[in-house]
């Protein structure tokens, strides 16, 4: 369970590091499929619940895969769209930070960002 | 666990529809699906093989009010039944706050409901859950068939087979029918929020 601080500190790391960015949406959750934080450029729509629960089923399905072909993980997707694309990236054990962006953004910089938002996300939760 | 969230102040509560292949599971969350269709904000996922087989998952989302303020939001998951789909059952399981049990009374399944349920105490094992700790509601599906020529086992077996130990609530119902879904969704709710109350409020 996080605290409202933890929270708040998550919400603004997101919002600075990514919305602001330029990417579409931006849905931080754990692994059984819950949402934790949710972020968007106000933009479009999209069903974040059931989003959330295929994301967790599709990473943990990625995850198991990896340990068939003897990796400990695959620690991030990727998929790609002709409008828009999916990142998913493992935050800890028990997150994922996931993020939806359209073509004007290139994937080299949505890994940079999500590599930055991760650290200071993990730097969040480290203090209770 | 549920996931609580102090500051959206929502309460996310996973329950599992667990169970033998061909069970009702997904004719479960149907029935819900189509009876609360105005109340249900979102479309009913459901990833199935060309045969109409539930391949990973069905999930169903709704909204039940509030507890202290909480917005508390359920979210159906039901599993594949498929004997060789456990690993997918495993990793739908992750986080579970309360299961039903569709069990099948047709007497030919008898087998398939006694191994279905010792495969769950071994999968919340995994996650270091204790079934004999985890809310749970049991339903005995196609009671509907005690009218056709198929051969039933009667309520006493189910229990005896499936629920002497366990002794949690259960329900004779018909998924397709609809007799006593809600029933069971009521009281796997009740259980559930009751369960999380204790631990969390």
């Amino acid at each position: 369970m996080f605290n409202q601080n933890q929270l708040d500190a998550i919400d603004n790391v997101i919002q600075v590091n990514l919305i602001e960015a330029g990417l579409d949406h931006v849905i931080f959750m754990d692994m059984a499929g819950n949402t934790i934080a949710k972020h968007d450029n106000g933009k479009s729509h999209l069903d974040s619940t059931a989003f959330a629960a295929l994301a967790a089923g599709n990473f943990a399905a990625v995850d198991a895969m990896a340990k068939l072909v003897g990796e400990s993980e695959f620690s991030l997707l990727f998929h790609k769209g002709e409008k828009s694309s999916i990142h998913f990236s493992k935050v800890n054990d028990d997150t994922l930070l996931i993020t939806m962006f359209n073509k004007d953004i290139s994937l080299g910089l949505v890994r940079l960002k999500v590599a930055e938002t991760i650290k200071k996300v993990n730097t969040i939760l480290a203090c209770e | 666990m549920a996931l609580i969230n102090v500051k959206t102040r929502e309460v996310q509560i996973k329950i599992v529809y667990y169970g033998p292949g061909r069970g009702g599971k997904t004719t479960n969350l149907e029935y819900i699906n189509k009876k609360y269709r105005n109340q249900i904000k979102t479309e009913m996922v459901s990833l199935k093989t060309q045969d109409d087989r539930t391949l990973f998952f069905d999930f169903l989302p709704f909204d039940v009010g509030q507890i202290k303020g909480f917005d508390i939001t359920i979210q159906l998951y039901t599993v594949p039944g498929q004997v060789k789909y456990n690993a997918t059952r495993k990793l739908v399981l992750r986080g579970v706050d309360g299961i039903v049990f569709v069990a099948d009374v047709q007497k030919e399944q008898r087998k398939k409901n006694i191994e279905s349920l010792n495969q769950l105490y071994e999968n919340l094992e995994t996650y270091k859950l204790d079934l004999f700790k985890m809310p749970l509601v049991m339903q005995y599906n196609k009671i509907d068939l005690k009218l056709t020529n198929i051969p039933v086992l009667s309520s006493q077996t189910m229990q005896k087979d499936l629920n002497s130990l366990l002794r949690v609530p259960a329900f004779e119902a018909s998924a397709l029918k609809g007799g006593n879904v809600i029933l069971t969704l009521k009281k796997i709710i009740s259980t559930t929020l009751a369960s999380i109350q204790d631990q969390v409020f």
